[in-house]
């Protein structure tokens, strides 16, 4: 395995989407974003066309970094749940595995209550489907051959 | 850390600009966002002060083609240069892949470079990275200003890893392309590579 890369292959991915779309349903919500800690989406369900997603991704990272930064500074190792409440639309976003991000959006037809315990519930399918994506990695499934077969050439490409 | 999703076939990586406040971060950024095709890159984000400083960071996504049939997008931030913002800067370095770090060029400005550098060094070790092995690419950015250091000067006050180095004017885009290119090379290398 990779430290410095993190891979999702077409299984897993299909399987994070069946989650999202899950939670989405079950918690009312109107978008639903995973998001790495560096602030990449890896998946998303819901109104996604009204949202600029990278943004979202990036600001969201930001935002459990900095508080993150704050809970350590008080001898607490994570805040693992922000809600931020909006005048329609509110956002809970919580850390997953202590890896990634996941962040609901939802109005006034969900409530806070019901969206903690359902994505408590995805958590744990989330959860699951992060090991498999290390063991993944393990079993070195990771590369497909595409990264480590670039070549110079191909990176110059880039550039012309 | 970079992120290779083979389900929408994308490569996703972070380059942090790093260096002493007022160097010109947000300016490359804002220069870069300026002047790329609107189609390939997103909005920038800046999280400043009412006076422009750099708060928390600048954000910027850019997109530079494929290569194999992977997107490749690239997250450009830069970090407060402020003093007193360390612990800002030191969670921003979080999964960097590479990092620029630009210098202000004015002889003024050589301890708070050098100081700026240091930080960076620390805060690299602190995340688990080697500071000597990070891929890095220094910028020297004011060089239209008149009391500047000579490129020797800052070539030994801070290149002591012989890295890609470039004289920048970051208002008009002097250098701003040519530094964005060759840490985009060094990080795709060191991802070919696979080492952290």
């Amino acid at each position: 395995m990779n430290p410095g890369h993190f891979i999702l292959h077409e299984k897993e991915y299909t399987e994070i989407q069946s989650v999202l779309q899950k939670l989405l349903a079950d918690s009312y919500a109107k978008v639903v974003f995973l998001i790495d800690k560096n602030g990449s989406l890896l998946s998303s369900a819901g109104e996604t066309g009204k949202f600029d997603t990278t943004s979202l991704a990036s600001l969201a990272a930001g935002n459990i970094a900095a508080t993150g930064g704050l809970a350590s500074l008080i001898g607490e190792k994570e805040f693992s749940i922000l809600f931020h409440e909006g005048e329609r639309d509110n956002m809970h976003i919580s850390v997953v595995e202590n890896r990634l991000i996941l962040v609901v959006i939802f109005d006034r037809r969900s409530s806070v209550g019901l969206v903690r315990l359902r994505v408590r519930r995805a958590d744990e399918f989330l959860g699951r489907i992060l090991k498999s994506i290390d063991e993944a990695a393990l079993n070195d499934e990771e590369g497909e051959g595409v990264i480590e077969e670039l070549t110079e050439a191909d990176i110059e490409s880039l550039f012309k | 850390m970079s992120f290779i999703n083979y389900s929408s076939r994308e490569i996703n990586c972070k380059i942090v600009y790093y260096g002493p406040g007022l160097c010109g971060k947000t300016t490359n950024l804002q220069y870069i966002f300026k002047r790329m095709n609107p189609e390939s890159r997103g909005k920038m984000i800046s999280l400043a002060t009412e006076t422009d400083r750099t708060l928390f960071f600048d954000f910027l996504p850019v997109s530079m083609g494929e290569i194999r049939g992977f997107k490749t997008r690239f997250h450009l931030y830069t970090v407060p240069g402020q003093v007193f913002y360390d612990a800002s800067r030191r969670l921003i370095l979080r999964g960097v892949d590479g990092v620029v770090f630009c210098a202000d060029s004015q002889l003024t400005r050589m301890d708070s470079n050098l100081e700026s550098f240091d930080n960076l060094k620390i805060n690299l070790r602190e995340q688990g990275y080697d500071p000597d092995r990070i891929p890095l690419v220094l910028q020297y950015n004011k060089r239209d200003i008149n009391s500047v250091a000579s490129l020797s000067e800052l070539h030994a006050l801070l290149n002591y890893r012989n890295v890609p180095e470039f004289e920048s004017v970051a208002t008009t885009g002097v250098g701003v392309f040519e530094t964005l290119k060759a840490i985009i090379k060094l990080v795709l290398i060191d991802l070919k590579k696979g080492r952290k």
